[in-house]
């Protein structure tokens, strides 16, 4: 890609569109998305087109933004929880490019958000828009292979089958041992994959005041979470749905209720856990807030030490 | 021919569970099974036999809503009134299916989840209505199991690692857990081992007398029919050419077909 998108229809045609889909494909984008908005959790197909990106590369959510993003909107993009990943920033770029889009890190400042594996610490608000890149929609799919009955399984929510694969899970380990992708049932309706984000975010998706969007590109499908709409973890009576805990507090910024991950800090079996959500950790660390092992981290090079 | 049989508490129960008329299905040009027509009474247990191809498994398929035939139809009085199964919308011919009645196959394969540990293929129906209640679905499925006379420990394993036997006593648990008031079966004990075919043969007639169940059984072996029937149905080339109380039918055939299969039977 080397043409710089305009808007100018001048002598010279762009290259691209604005947002690079053109406007036919984007107005097909969002009568799927209205659909989806009124339909909470329910998968509506659309005709998803090529990207300029591999396949898995979250092509589903970057034709939704596409769809919605304008002027001016101000993006977040967010991989693993880091703004910082390839993944993330060759995504970054490319909205900076086609579609002129101002870009933050800073969760509370995003008016799009788009995503894979996370949902951001800081609560979302009123008028944000979480973009999730999905690559299986169908919750359904590994307990039953056929498209035509899923489909009517969804219909008429049988979901008795689910609910048996949760009973597996623990008769077998004691507890369900799903910990990401973990089925939530919208609006008392419909049983949605959440996307491949950890359990621990699934309550961040309840009564939300954002608009959630989910788009699968290789499987061509769309659904969404309108503000405020009940998406309920699947359990039961007596096994109720847990997020993860850890025994120990970030190292960086000491946060107790964030997701961490678990980093390698050197050969000899040094290790930490750390805030997943990089942005989330160092907006605490310049707030002031110091974890164990920052000062050992910043003697390794592996963070800078702010000095409050 | 038509045998007008009376139900055995008629008094009680006044009207028919099923009610098949003139049920037809073909495949193709060649005959399924051909203008079958009869009445199921609550808690009678009926048998289909006949020789191989000649239409039971097709008709039970029918009657039990899982193939729609060409023509005739299939009338299900539940609580209320009596319906047509096939004019009902498929969604509530599935819940009629997973719920009213159930069907226990000759081919455990086709009637259990073999990579779900039993104990979760018997907790499925009460899942599937709605029960959230681990501890609770797990007491009934023991329960369920220790009925058909499968041991507790063996509740979380898989039916792979079970006998032939034991796969279709685990049928058998699956769909009656719900407390259907009509079972199907097709070829129960075909495949089975005579001692294994012999203690299956027992817990089904238990089972049948001691729920009240409504049963309709398809079988080849004229034995099973008598021990498990009250009244029998027998099919040739997909037509019924006799139909009565099982005894009558078996210790003084009318068709000249039945005769020659009762007599097959007896000359072995
Ligand atoms: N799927 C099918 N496609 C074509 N013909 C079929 C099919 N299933 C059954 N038939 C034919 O329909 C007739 C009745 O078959 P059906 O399986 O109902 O007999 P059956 O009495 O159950 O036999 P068996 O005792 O061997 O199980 C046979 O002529 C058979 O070849
Ligand atoms: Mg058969
Ligand atoms: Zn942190």
């Amino acid at each position: 890609m080397n043409a710089h998108p305009t808007l100018d229809t001048d002598d010279t045609r762009p290259a691209y569109n604005y947002a690079y889909l053109d406007e036919q494909t984007k107005r097909m984008i969002r009568r799927a998305l209205l659909k989806a908005v009124a339909i909470p959790g329910y998968q509506v197909p659309f005709g998803s087109r090529e990207m300029p990106l591999a396949r898995g590369w979250g092509t589903g959510g970057i034709q939704v933004t596409a769809a919605i993003i304008g002027p001016a909107d101000t993006l977040k993009v967010i991989d693993q929880g880091a703004d910082d990943t390839t993944n993330a920033v060759s995504i970054r770029r490319f909205f900076e490019r086609t579609a002129d889009a101002r870009t933050t890190e800073a969760t509370g400042e995003a008016t799009i958000i788009q995503t894979r594996h996370r949902i951001p610490e800081a609560p979302l608000s009123a008028g944000q828009i979480m973009v999730y890149q999905v690559p299986q929609p169908e919750p359904l799919r590994k307990l039953e292979p056929h498209e035509a009955e899923t489909r009517k399984m969804h219909a008429w929510a049988e979901y008795g089958l689910m609910q048996v694969k949760l009973y597996e899970n623990i008769a077998r380990f004691g507890e369900v041992t799903t910990t990401y992708d973990y089925p939530v049932m919208v609006n008392g309706r419909y049983v949605m994959a959440p996307s491949p984000i950890p359990k621990f975010d699934n309550p961040k998706m309840h009564m939300s005041p954002a608009l959630q969007l989910f788009g699968a590109g290789r499987e061509k499908r769309i659904y969404a979470l309108p503000p405020h709409t009940s998406v309920r973890s699947l359990d039961f009576d007596d096994h109720p749905f847990r997020i993860q805990s850890w025994s120990q507090p970030c190292g960086l910024c000491g946060a107790s209720d964030s997701y961490l991950d678990e980093v390698i800090t050197d050969d000899k079996g040094g290790r930490m856990f750390v805030c997943s959500d990089s942005h989330h950790c160092e907006t605490r660390r310049e707030a002031g807030h110091r974890g164990e092992m920052l000062g050992d981290a910043a003697a390794l090079h592996l963070v800078e030490e702010i000095k409050p | 021919m038509t045998v007008h049989v009376s139900p055995p508490d008629a008094a009680l129960d006044p009207a028919p569970l099923l009610s098949i008329a003139r049920v037809s299905r073909f495949y193709g040009e060649r005959i399924g099974c051909a203008d079958v027509s009869f009445e199921l009474w609550p808690g009678e247990v009926l048998g289909i036999v006949g020789e191989s191809g000649s239409g039971k498994s097709t008709l039970l398929r029918c009657l039990a809503g899982i193939d729609r035939p060409d023509a005739g139809e299939v009338l299900f009085r539940g609580s209320g009134q009596p319906l047509d199964i096939y004019s009902v919308a498929e969604q509530e011919r599935r819940r009629l299916m997973r719920t009213a009645w159930g069907i226990v196959h000759q081919n455990p394969r086709d009637g259990l989840r073999m990579d779900v540990s039993a104990g979760g293929n018997v907790g499925e129906r009460l899942m599937d209505r709605g029960d959230r209640h681990y501890g609770q679905i797990r007491e009934r499925a023991l329960d369920w199991l220790a009925r058909v006379e499968i041991a507790g420990e063996r509740m979380d394993d898989r039916p792979r690692q079970f006998s032939g036997g034991m796969q279709q006593r685990l049928q058998i648990a699956r769909v009656l857990v719900s407390e259907p008031k009509l079972v199907f079966m097709d070829e129960p004990t075909g495949g089975l081992d005579v001692s294994v075919q012999a203690r299956l043969l027992d817990l089904l007639r238990v089972l049948v007398r001691d729920l009240g169940l409504a049963a309709i059984i398809v079988t080849h072996d004229l034995a099973v029919a008598r021990l498990l029937t009250d009244r029998l149905m027998v099919m040739k080339d997909g037509h019924v050419v006799e139909q009565g109380l099982t005894d009558q039918v078996l210790d003084d055939p009318h068709h000249a077909y039945t005769q020659l299969l009762t007599s097959a039977v007896l000359s072995v």
